[in-house]
């Protein structure tokens, strides 16, 4: 049920009516009421709207009639004849006579004479009732004590000419739904005022009339359905926006921002204005004013001034470009306070580098403590200290190469951070792998055996295959490789070994070269000089003839064997097949892999239908940023398992099995036939754009130009650098136009509120320096 | 110009001319036993040489050091001549960092031996000039340093030949007569003449080079000192106590170096005589150019100040007595005292003598007397292959950095080292290649400990030259600015793709004799006024071309160099401390993001992964780390800090209803962070 604020229950009338803001802004209209478009335009108040006519017009019925136009809306107040000229209604529809205008509705008063008897003239006095018209087609009739000022007639006239625009909803559920459906394609302005017709409405309904196509508004009285959303204050009136719009996943909930000025039509405009600057992080980070009129009547009213202005300053004084948009420098300073249990690591010093390096098989981490990378990085290098701490033979140091440079130049680091391994006096060996605790870890148990092991009998031969050999390391590499060589093959030998070096860390490789060695060659079907590979997981070992090959050739045979046929991709994994420059087949699945699809792929790898592409699956319970990319794909989270092929290294276009058919072997078959057929079309091209500046930098050239303009002389200069920039990308060009006027003003504002702040962390500063 | 004077200048040449005058005479035996040849001849066994001496013996090249005195560093056995080097001899920073250290020892030569480091051979922070000749002969003997010791070089000529390096060799006469042949001659024998001026009256003036140092010789004496320099005042000060006054006259105001931010202006330490002055005991300081001065010696043996022209209008034989003085018209001219001592103490001048004419090393300009002609590579303009090094180098910046002195000459020494190994052995100057990823650390890096920038700001700075597409760049340290036009001959690197040029720098119109450094609002603390900077911070230039030569020449006025397309000033640190995430590197990599065109932030594995999967192109960190299998994985605790900060999403609950359906909605919402932000904008761009 509506709650319609009554005459008596609004005392003060007369303060609102001086309140009230529609005296600050004229709306003018374009064409007629029902077909205005955004293109309105606000007129600073300072602008008199000159009005032909501004009282109320008397007129008898039949003349009202004839004056009512198609599709214009009218007013009419039906009295009898002989009622007082004067009443306090007469007063607040009189007021409304210009409001009304404005938005193009004509407002009358008409005389009921005996004569001209009308069916809208009532019967008594006390029924008298006013009627609102469209061309001469009656919306709705009000008795006279709803509309018991000029908020509560404007209100109520926009209420009912609007009600396409704005709509009234009482639940929580209505809303939920609303916003469901909104999702993707609308913003929405959402209101609870106390009442119909308090001064609020009216505003909401003032705002509607301008923004009503471009937002959909919905109106509520309802306390509880406020409470619902979370606001506890229910004795004012409050406008939400629901970023809706923007809001792909349909399990999302529209982000929700409160405006918190109180509702007047200047405030709402200057709000909505607000939220259709882009959404960029949380709070509302930047206000734009695009009008260059609402600019000038809000420098030029002072209606609203002070309570405008704290807010204005807080907005306006988050300068993105001091806020960290580095992640990693941003996450790194968060955590500076914590205490890392650093001594779990041996901290090297230029006196006493060389010795430890010498006396121990150490891993060293060389970081500079002020870059945020390598901080990063040392915590990973702590975590992996705490799981080794007492079982490692492996000496685990750092060199904060902030304070020992020379040291630092000295073993060829000059970017941070590094990691090398320091063994048995041989050549540092540089760590390459991720950097990150398990990836080390794996490196550092690998580097425990020789590269590749000795292995000297067929029984320690299979035990090694088997993985029963190195039981404890097995789960850092997951194909066991075992060269198989004639005693008298010294060359095939030293490729051999020369790659197992080569590869120490990321594979545990053996060597077999007894005499024996026929026993090995012949079981596995293997033609000397001949490599074994194990992958104990699947329990396979399969055999590589290795004539002729060079180091280089074993390297590349052994890192393509480690290659799985089907892998779960990771974040880890990934860069590895993205070497392979093929387009991925993905399945995204939720959980582990449906068996179903998964022998629907490993089939069609077997039969090669799948050479062109890599497969793989990727878990979202191991991968959870799988459901960034699946929002990137389809704007929001669709069923899955899905399976989706992405062209990443030939035009970025993403395509989706069809969620209705079955992962099955003859369906995925044909799809990937009809894909290459280019049959099928993309859902999405992925972005080619380069990665441009986040923000813009602080222009001092210009700012030394403009403090001392002593230089005119160079002006040139500067201009051939401006138009080298325009003619870079125009969209970025836009961009940073746009905030270079706003940086300007920024400062002059930010310094002088920030004055007295300056004034004493300086004198702060520099006195400690006298002392 | 009184006679022993003369005698001390003309002395020693008339010395060496019969010395030169020698091979000419003798031409035969000379010829047979030809002279000997050096690719580098170096003058001068003082700092400037024997720190040459050191990176050519480390360079493995061919080269000899001459020496007259038989140990370095001779000038130190006598000057300064109160024995307190005011170097500072900072022992404790509270860093590690060697090379930051440096920045604090103004001593040190440069090796790879930490054992010679200053800080070894005294404790004082004014060191004793004797632990000085200590240091530089260690530092000789230790590196084996090729020194020819007593051996004065007595007359330097050319010889052209086209197949030398040079288009001629430099002959080396020394004082038996051997002749030593070079390709390179390298003059490092500093400033070993004493200024002298000449007015009337000059030979009753003691010089600061054989005053006496005992300040029992000044006992209740009225003394006047010429000059304004350290020497004048360490004169003063070692005196200030004993004597009845000291007046100092010199022709311009005092130049004090912390407002100058010239350190060869007068020190603090030095200064005992201002503060006598301005308390008004006695002491004080006068300004005239000496050169209209005539001092007179009245009976008593007591010297009185007049006017030159006075002199010359009165009769030049009359008794002194009879001579106008100035307070015979003006009775209360300041200097109408009687003074007993008369002390010059006007500085030095580079010793032209040895030079043949042909060599062009003075050839008029405003140095033409203290220093000979030079460019900004240090290299003479008038012959090709003779380089000036050390304090002699000084003209190149003189009044304005450290390259006079020792913590500013061991680095411009090391320039030259590396153009001569370019220019004559195809070893192109030093760089470290990175990818661009690495650019802001390598600034950063460099800015927080780099001595040679800090020390020689305005002179020295580091060139970062960008490879094609900005993918990767070359790192150069410690390059000659002013050289920028001719940086790929000097350098045999590319400046095909733009370049940043790090320098340091005061603040424009700060720094100044008559500057007040300490005026309230002189420090800036926010990074949008960091152009505003007064105290030395790095400043960064990018250009987008190599500046022409012209460019360079006629930059504009106050300008260190040519204009850049932009310039980014780190703001100036009370701690000298450049490394904070918000205040210095943010705004660094912001202005380097926009020369670039490029993002320069960080990202953790996941959001690579997430951008590989997600974009055709990946930023430049991801490229580099990332995709090469070296991407930064992060830990829990980071990972959480980035959720909270908003930066980072957190995926896991993506997609997930909020398990407390209608409450708290608001604060529920999850942030779309800059992954997803990027990716939406680069969606638009399609």
């Amino acid at each position: 049920m509506q709650r319609i604020a009554w005459k008596q229950q609004n005392h003060s009338t007369e303060q609102n009516r001086h309140k009230s803001p529609a005296h600050g802004l004229q709306l003018m209209m374009s064409s007629s009421f029902n077909k205005f478009r955004v293109g309105i335009s606000f007129v600073m108040m300072s602008i008199f709207y000159k009005s032909a006519v501004d009282s109320l017009s008397e007129l008898s019925p039949q003349k009202y009639f004839s004056t009512l136009q198609p599709g214009k809306a009218s007013l009419a107040y039906f009295c009898q004849a002989d009622s007082p000229r004067t009443s306090i209604f007469l007063e607040e529809l009189n007021e409304a006579v210009k409001p009304l205008q404005d938005y193009g509705i004509s407002v009358a008063k008409v005389n009921c004479v005996k004569e001209e008897t009308s069916r809208y003239c009532g019967k008594e006095k006390d029924l008298m009732k006013a009627y609102l018209f469209r061309g001469n087609i009656l919306l709705r009739e009000f008795p006279t004590d709803t509309l018991f000022d000029v908020n509560a007639i404007v209100a109520h006239v926009l209420f009912a000419l609007l009600f396409n625009e704005v709509k009234y909803i009482t639940t929580l559920e209505d809303l939920q739904n609303i916003e469901n459906a909104l999702k993707g394609k609308a913003n929405i302005a959402f209101s609870y005022v106390r009442a119909i017709g308090t001064p609020e409405h009216r505003a909401v309904m003032e705002a509607a009339f301008v923004y009503g196509t471009t937002y959909k508004f919905f109106l509520t009285t309802e306390t509880a359905l406020l409470e619902s959303i979370g606001t506890e204050d229910i004795e004012n009136a409050h406008l939400y926006f629901f970023h809706c719009k923007q809001v792909l996943d349909l399990t999302e909930q529209c982000r929700r921002t409160l405006m918190e000025w109180p509702l007047t039509t200047l405030n709402i405009h200057r709000f909505i204005k607000t939220m259709e600057a882009p959404l960029v992080g949380v709070p509302v980070e930047f206000l734009v004013l695009h009008d260059v009129d609402l600019i000038i009547s809000r420098v030029e009213s002072n209606m609203h001034d002070e309570e405008i202005q704290e807010d204005e300053d807080e907005d306006m004084e988050s300068p993105d470009m001091d806020i960290q948009d580095d992640e990693v420098a941003e996450t790194v300073y968060r955590d500076r306070k914590r205490r890392l249990p650093l001594e779990l690591t041996v901290e090297l010093t230029e006196e006493t580098f060389n010795e430890t390096v010498v006396a121990s098989d150490s891993i060293v981490l060389f970081y500079a403590g002020w870059q945020a990378v390598s901080m990063a990085f040392l915590q990973s290098y702590i975590d992996l200290a705490i799981k080794l701490k007492g079982t490692s033979t492996m000496l685990l140091t750092r060199v904060n190469c902030a304070d020992w440079s020379d040291l630092c130049a000295k073993q060829n680091v000059t970017e941070f951070p590094v990691v090398k391994m320091y063994k048995e006096g041989k050549n540092p060996v540089s760590y390459t792998g991720m950097l990150g605790t398990e990836d080390l870890l794996k490196f550092i148990q690998l580097n425990r055996i020789s590269c590749p092991v000795n292995i000297t009998s067929v029984q320690e031969a299979e035990e090694y295959l088997s993985g029963e050999l190195y039981k404890d390391l097995i789960s850092y590499s997951s194909v066991l490789v075992l060269g198989l060589f004639s005693p008298n093959m010294t060359t095939a030998k030293e490729d051999f070994t020369e790659a197992g070096n080569y590869l120490k860390g990321c594979v545990i490789t053996g060597i077999y070269s007894e005499e024996d060695v026929l026993i090995l060659s012949n079981k596995y079907a293997a033609t000397l000089p001949a490599l074994l590979l194990a992958r104990h997981k699947e329990g396979k070992i399969e055999s590589i003839p290795l004539a002729n090959s060079h180091a280089q050739d074993i390297v590349q045979i052994i890192t393509n064997a480690l290659l799985e046929t089907f892998p779960e991709i990771t974040v880890e994994n990934l860069p590895i097949y993205l070497r392979l420059q093929k387009p991925l087949l993905i399945l995204f699945s939720d959980g582990s892999i449906n068996p179903q699809c998964k022998k629907a792929i490993l089939t069609l790898v077997k039969e090669k239908h799948l050479d062109s592409l890599t497969p793989c699956w990727l878990n979202l319970k191991n991968t959870p940023v799988g459901r960034g990319i699946l929002q990137a794909y389809f704007n929001t989270l669709p069923p899955l398992p899905l399976l989706v092929v992405v062209s990443l290294h030939s035009g970025g276009q993403v395509f989706a099995f069809p969620s209705d058919q079955a992962i099955t072997e003859q369906n995925l078959l044909l799809w990937l036939k009809k894909l290459e057929a280019g049959l099928e079309s993309h859902i999405t091209i992925l972005p080619a754009g380069e990665w441009k500046p986040p923000l813009p930098a602080y222009d001092f050239l210009s700012m030394m130009d403009a403090a001392g303009s002593q230089q005119p002389t160079r002006r040139e200069a500067l201009c051939t650098k401006e138009m080298d920039a325009q003619e870079n990308d125009k969209k970025h060009e836009d961009k940073s136009a746009s905030r270079k006027e706003p940086i300007e003003t920024l400062r002059i504002k930010h310094w002088n509120r920030s004055n007295w702040f300056k004034e004493g962390e300086k004198s702060f500063r520099h006195d400690n320096k006298e002392l | 110009m009184g006679l022993s004077a003369v005698a001390r200048l003309w002395g020693p040449l008339g010395l060496l001319l019969t010395f030169a005058l020698h091979p000419a005479l003798c031409l035969g035996p000379v010829q047979t036993s030809a002279p000997r040849y050096r690719d580098y001849c170096v003058l001068g066994a003082g700092p400037a040489g024997l720190q040459m001496a050191y990176f050519l013996q480390r360079a493995g090249r061919n080269y000899a050091v001459f020496e007259r005195a038989p140990r370095p560093g001779s000038f130190f056995t006598r000057y300064p001549r109160h024995r307190k080097l005011i170097s500072i001899n900072k022992r404790h920073t509270g860093k590690a960092n060697a090379e930051f250290n440096l920045r604090h020892d103004w001593n040190s030569l440069l090796s790879h031996d930490p054992r010679l480091l200053f800080r070894h051979y005294s404790r004082a922070y004014f060191p004793d000039a004797g632990d000085m000749v200590r240091y530089l002969g260690d530092f000789a003997d230790r590196l084996g340093l090729h020194v020819l010791y007593n051996t004065t070089i007595a007359h330097v000529t050319l010889d052209k030949d086209p197949q030398a390096w040079n288009g001629h060799y430099f002959i080396l006469t020394d004082q038996m007569g051997h002749a030593h042949r070079c390709s390179v001659l390298l003059v490092a024998t500093g400033l070993s003449v004493p200024n002298q001026v000449d007015f009337p009256g000059s030979e009753y003036v003691e010089g600061y080079e054989s005053v006496s140092v005992d300040p029992k010789d000044f006992e209740g004496q009225n003394v006047l000192i010429l000059g304004r320099g350290n020497s004048a005042f360490e004169t003063a000060e070692n005196i200030l106590g004993v004597t009845n006054f000291i007046h100092m006259l010199s022709r311009s105001r005092v130049r004090l170096s912390w407002a100058t931010h010239y350190v060869g202006d007068l020190r603090a330490i030095n200064n005992g005589l201002l503060d006598t002055y301005q308390l008004k005991s006695l002491d004080g300081l006068l300004e005239s150019d000496l050169t209209d001065l005539a001092v007179v010696k009245d009976r008593e043996g007591k010297f009185h100040i007049t006017l030159k022209f006075f002199l010359e209008e009165g009769n030049q034989s009359a008794d002194a007595d009879a001579i106008t003085l100035p307070q015979d018209d003006n009775d209360n001219f300041a200097m109408r005292v009687a003074y007993d001592r008369v002390i010059r103490c006007l500085g030095w001048n580079f010793d032209f003598s040895i030079f043949n004419k042909s060599l062009r090393l003075s050839s008029g300009g405003e140095f033409s007397k203290k220093y000979p002609l030079v460019k900004a590579s240090y290299e003479s303009k008038g012959s090709r292959g003779l380089f000036v090094l050390g304090t002699a180098s000084h003209s190149v910046d003189y009044r304005k950095s450290a390259g006079g002195f020792i913590h500013g000459f061991r680095y411009t020494v090391r320039a030259v080292h590396r153009l001569l190994e370019q220019r004559h052995h195809d070893v192109a100057w030093p760089s470290t290649e990175h990818p661009i990823s690495q650019l802001t650390s390598s600034i950063v890096r460099r800015v927080n400990e780099a001595s040679g920038l800090y020390q020689m700001f305005g002179v020295l700075a580091d060139i970062v030259l960008l490879k094609e597409n900005t993918t990767a760049f070359e790192y150069l340290e410690e390059f000659p600015m002013q050289m920028l036009a001719q940086l790929e001959t000097i350098t045999g690197r590319k400046a095909r793709h733009g370049l940043f040029v790090i320098n340091m720098e005061y603040g424009r119109n700060f720094s100044g004799p008559d500057k007040d450094v300490f005026f309230y609002d002189r420090s800036v603390g926010h990074t949008e006024d960091a152009w505003q900077s007064n105290f030395l911070h790095p400043v960064i230039y990018y250009y987008r071309h190599l500046p022409t030569e012209q460019e360079v020449r006629f930059r504009p006025a106050h300008w260190a160099l040519p204009r850049p397309t932009a310039i980014h000033h780190i703001v100036e640190d009370f701690l000298t401390d450049w490394t904070a995430p918000v205040g210095h590197i943010l705004p660094l990599r912001r202005f380097l993001e926009n020369c670039l065109d490029t993002d320069l932030r960080s990202f953790y594995a996941e959001s690579c992964f997430l951008f590989a999967l997600t974009h055709q192109k990946l930023p430049p960190f991801c490229q580099q780390g990332y995709l090469r299998t070296q991407g930064l994985v992060g830990t829990e605790s980071l990972r959480r800090h980035g959720v909270e900060s908003g930066l980072l999403r957190d995926y896991a609950t993506v997609g997930r209803r909020h398990e407390d359906g209608g409450r708290g909605l608001l604060g529920g919402f999850q942030a779309p962070g800059p992954p997803v932000q990027a990716l939406d904008s680069n969606k638009e761009e399609l």
